[in-house]
Formats: C-alpha cells, sequence, structure tokens
C-alpha cells in the first residue's frame, strides 16, 4: 500500500487530484497556471508531451529543448521548448535535480517482454498498460495520432550517458514526496503517463500513483530563475511574450 | 575520447544506381525499396546531414531517435545501429561508417530555434526546417502522400558530434568527420529518405562553411552480406 503524503494547500491551489499508477491523464494548462507534480512513493516515473493548446501543429521539441540549453537533464531553471522556439511551460521548483529527456516511452511488446501479460479482464486495474499506448489514446481525444507523437520527457528519473555514449538507467533516483513543478508560459496541452520508465530494470510491474496540483502563479518577473538560466533562455521567454502581444 | 568503430563497405560507386550531389541548403526526398543500400559523403568534412526516414508505406511510422537509442543503450549511431520506427519496426541498418559517430539528439536547426541560440536578428537565414518543408510539401505535390510539419521529427545529423557528458550536459564539438567519410545503410523495409544538407552560417561546428554531400544508392545485389 502506498505512503499517502499530505501537501499543504496553499492559497494559489486551484485544484489537486491524484493520478494512479499506469494510468494518463490531459490537461490544457492555462498561461498563467502551474502544475505541480509530486511523487507519492519511491522509484516514479511520469512521461510527459506538451503541445500548444491554440494550434496542435506547434509542439514539445526536445532536441531544441537540449541544444538551446545545453543540457541533456531537466531541472530548476530549465525550459520546455516548442519548434517554433517559444518555451510552452518552465521548470520552477525541482527538488531531484534530474528529470530524463532521453529514454523514451514503453510499448506494448517491452512491457509484456518484461512483466507478461496481464489483461484488464484478468486484473482490472492491475492489468498491465504500456506508455505509447497511453499517449497515443489520449492524443486522440484531441483529434491528434501518430504523425503527433514526439520525444517524451520521463519526469522522476534519470538515464546517465557516459563518455562512449553508453546509457545508464539510475535506480532508485527519486524518493516519495520529490516533487516538480511547471509553469505554463502558453496555453499547453500537457498529456501525462505515469507508467513505469522503459530502462527501469525491475522485473516487477509497479503502479506508483502522483499527486498533481493546479495553482495560479505570477508571470516571470525580470529575475527569474528560468529566463535567467541562459541567454537562451531570456531570447526564449522574449519571442513567448510576443506572441501574446 | 573512446575508440570509434571505422566499418567501409564493399560497394563501388561505378556499380550505383544512383548518384547524386546535394549542395547545402538543399532538400533531397527519394524512395529506397527494401535490400537496397544507401551511403552518404561528407564530401568536403565536418557538415551535417539532417536526415529523416519513414515507413514508404506509412509516413506516421517513421524515425524515432529514442527508441533507436534505447534499443541499443548508446545515444551515438554507428555500424549495427538499428534505426527503429514509432511502431517499433527496423527501419534501416547501418553497415558501414568510416566516420564512427553520428548524433540524433542535437535536431534540425530552423529560423525559429536560430533565434533563441544565436540572436534574434538571425530568423531570416537559411535553416534545415525550411529545406525539411519545403522537401515535404513538394514531394506531397508531386505523389499525393501527405507530409508536412506534423512529420517533421527528431531527425539524424550525420557526421555531427554532439557529446554528453555523465553530469548531464550537452554540446556541439568538433566534427569527427573528415573529406570522404561516409555512412552506409541497407533498408530493411520500403523507406523514404529526407535530407536536409544544412545551411547553417552560425555554428563552429562546421566551421561555418556548409558543403555539399553526395548521396549514392544501390540495389541488394549482395543482400545481407555485410
Amino acid at each position: 500500500m502506498c505512503r499517502r503524503k499530505t501537501t499543504r494547500l496553499s492559497s494559489s491551489t486551484l485544484w489537486e487530484e491524484n493520478l494512479p499508477g499506469s494510468a494518463t491523464w490531459s490537461h490544457v494548462l492555462k498561461r498563467g497556471t502551474a502544475l505541480r507534480i509530486t511523487a507519492i512513493e519511491d522509484n516514479s516515473n511520469v512521461g510527459a508531451i506538451f503541445l500548444n493548446a491554440d494550434n496542435f501543429s506547434e509542439r514539445l521539441n526536445l532536441p531544441d529543448t537540449l541544444k538551446a540549453q545545453h543540457i541533456a537533464r531537466l531541472t530548476t531553471g530549465s525550459v520546455l521548448y516548442s519548434d517554433m522556439a517559444r518555451i510552452l511551460c518552465s521548470i520552477t521548483d525541482d527538488t531531484l535535480g534530474w528529470h530524463d529527456p532521453l529514454g523514451g516511452c514503453s510499448d506494448a511488446a517491452l512491457v509484456t517482454k518484461k512483466y507478461g501479460d496481464s489483461t484488464y479482464q484478468q486484473a482490472r486495474n492491475h492489468w498491465h498498460q504500456n506508455a505509447l499506448d497511453g499517449f497515443l489514446i489520449e492524443l486522440a481525444k484531441y483529434g491528434l495520432g501518430l504523425r503527433d507523437l514526439m520525444m517524451n520527457v520521463n519526469f522522476f528519473s534519470k538515464v546517465e550517458v557516459h563518455e562512449d555514449g553508453s546509457m545508464h538507467f539510475i535506480p532508485n533516483h527519486s524518493k516519495a514526496g520529490d516533487a516538480i513543478e511547471l509553469r505554463a508560459e502558453m496555453n499547453t496541452l500537457v498529456i501525462l503517463n505515469s507508467c513505469q520508465h522503459p530502462m527501469d530494470p525491475s522485473p516487477k510491474y509497479a503502479q506508483k500513483p502522483v499527486t498533481l496540483t493546479l495553482k495560479q502563479v505570477e508571470a516571470p518577473g525580470p529575475d527569474d530563475v528560468c529566463r535567467n538560466f541562459r541567454p537562451e533562455n531570456a531570447r526564449g521567454f522574449t519571442l513567448t511574450e510576443r506572441y501574446f502581444l | 575520447m573512446p575508440e570509434t568503430l571505422i566499418q567501409t563497405s564493399p560497394r563501388l560507386p561505378e556499380d550505383a544506381i544512383f548518384n547524386a550531389v546535394i549542395d547545402a541548403g538543399d532538400s533531397f526526398v527519394h524512395e529506397i525499396r527494401k535490400g537496397q543500400f544507401v551511403r552518404i559523403v561528407d564530401l568536403e568534412g565536418n557538415q551535417a546531414v539532417d536526415t529523416l526516414f519513414y515507413n514508404a508505406h506509412n509516413y506516421a511510422d517513421r524515425y524515432s531517435a529514442q527508441d533507436t537509442i534505447r534499443e541499443q543503450s548508446n545515444i551515438y549511431l554507428t555500424t549495427g545501429t538499428k534505426l527503429i520506427s514509432t511502431e517499433r519496426n527496423v527501419l534501416l541498418t547501418i553497415v558501414a561508417d568510416t566516420c564512427g559517430r553520428h548524433d540524433t539528439l542535437g535536431g534540425a536547426c530552423s529560423t525559429e530555434s536560430n533565434m533563441v541560440r544565436y540572436a534574434i536578428e538571425k530568423r531570416s537565414m537559411h535553416a534545415c526546417r525550411q529545406s525539411f518543408l519545403k522537401g515535404a510539401l513538394t514531394w506531397s505535390a508531386k505523389t499525393g502522400h501527405e507530409l508536412d510539419k506534423r512529420d517533421l521529427t527528431a531527425n539524424i545529423n550525420f557526421f555531427m558530434n554532439v557529446p554528453v557528458t555523465p553530469s548531464g550536459g550537452l554540446t556541439f564539438a568538433d566534427g569527427v568527420s573528415d573529406a570522404g567519410k561516409y555512412v552506409e545503410l541497407r533498408a530493411e523495409m520500403d523507406t523514404l529518405i529526407v535530407i536536409s544538407n544544412c545551411p547553417q552560417l552560425n555554428n563552429p561546428c562546421n566551421a561555418y562553411n556548409p558543403t555539399p554531400v553526395r548521396v549514392l544508392i544501390w540495389n541488394g545485389t549482395q543482400e545481407f552480406d555485410v
């Protein structure tokens, strides 16, 4: 049984809900609001993709995000760039220091190979689900499909790259209570999936719930941590602000 | 830097069924049949060849950078790398590589991203995603198969060196390629190749000098022998 943590509701909180493990969720996060994701158990994973809710052809571009900021990990100060060089969301708070942009998402064949088959008929809410199908089903609710899938982020997971290019999933990275906060700089369709990371070596199929807190937040000022993370981000904020003029 | 794997190809340019030079700033769209081999030659050295691949019969099923690197547990592409699609098919396999390392995390330059990376005034400079769009729209008009902005996903940068550090940094390093180096792939399915030969004038990794590349295609008479 999971250990439930009580999150204090601040005055700016709009609402809070729990996302069960192996579940998919979506919401149009409005400019000026933020989404805080809090792990309820150790070793959580939340896959995420992002689209401009006012124009779905504009979406998260992870290569642009990584090269603009010279990073292969996401943490406080990092922003998520769209293919149009605007900032969909910025990471204003993070207790962990590293969220993974490289590992991608699980699919049905991978889940079956690792954990075996378990159908809904047999297992009801504990059936074996995968992140790819979750993303595709949720995208379909907005009239989108496989062509609209993009490289995804995996919050709460860490994949380290060694000098030879080899990729290493770091186990026991996140703990219960770890949290990341995403401030929407645009009206952003956020699609989350709480399936396990595809490189998680644990042979046990695990469903880890997280708490989602929606908040009203202030617009980023001149001293904002994300705006000042790199000179590139200052230009990214300028271009994003111009989009709303 | 770790040793790079160098693998040459037995195929001779005079036996190729297709041989063309792509100038920097141009796009190139072509179907490659299952069993055919395609080679890209870096004619003058350290040129970035931004490349996308699609299942020729279903463009929604296309090259996936994350699935490709996760499948081989390595971010660099070289001989032996299987290019995996969004539907987890193997589109092509790299069968020869005299450069030793290719990038798939750096993406393609665009007029928009140039504004963020360099300066807002750089907006009107030519960029790969201009070429990708031109190539996609022209191909669509010619064939009636829909190919547009939604299909321009994370690409391969042949001959580019984008190292990631254990502490989570990412940089554009000096190229590891040189004049005459090449990469060769065998199509495991009928595929569509879309290339933008990068026109970038702001990045020191090509010495601010974008140069032509050559594309060669062979029929698979020596099928599966490499």
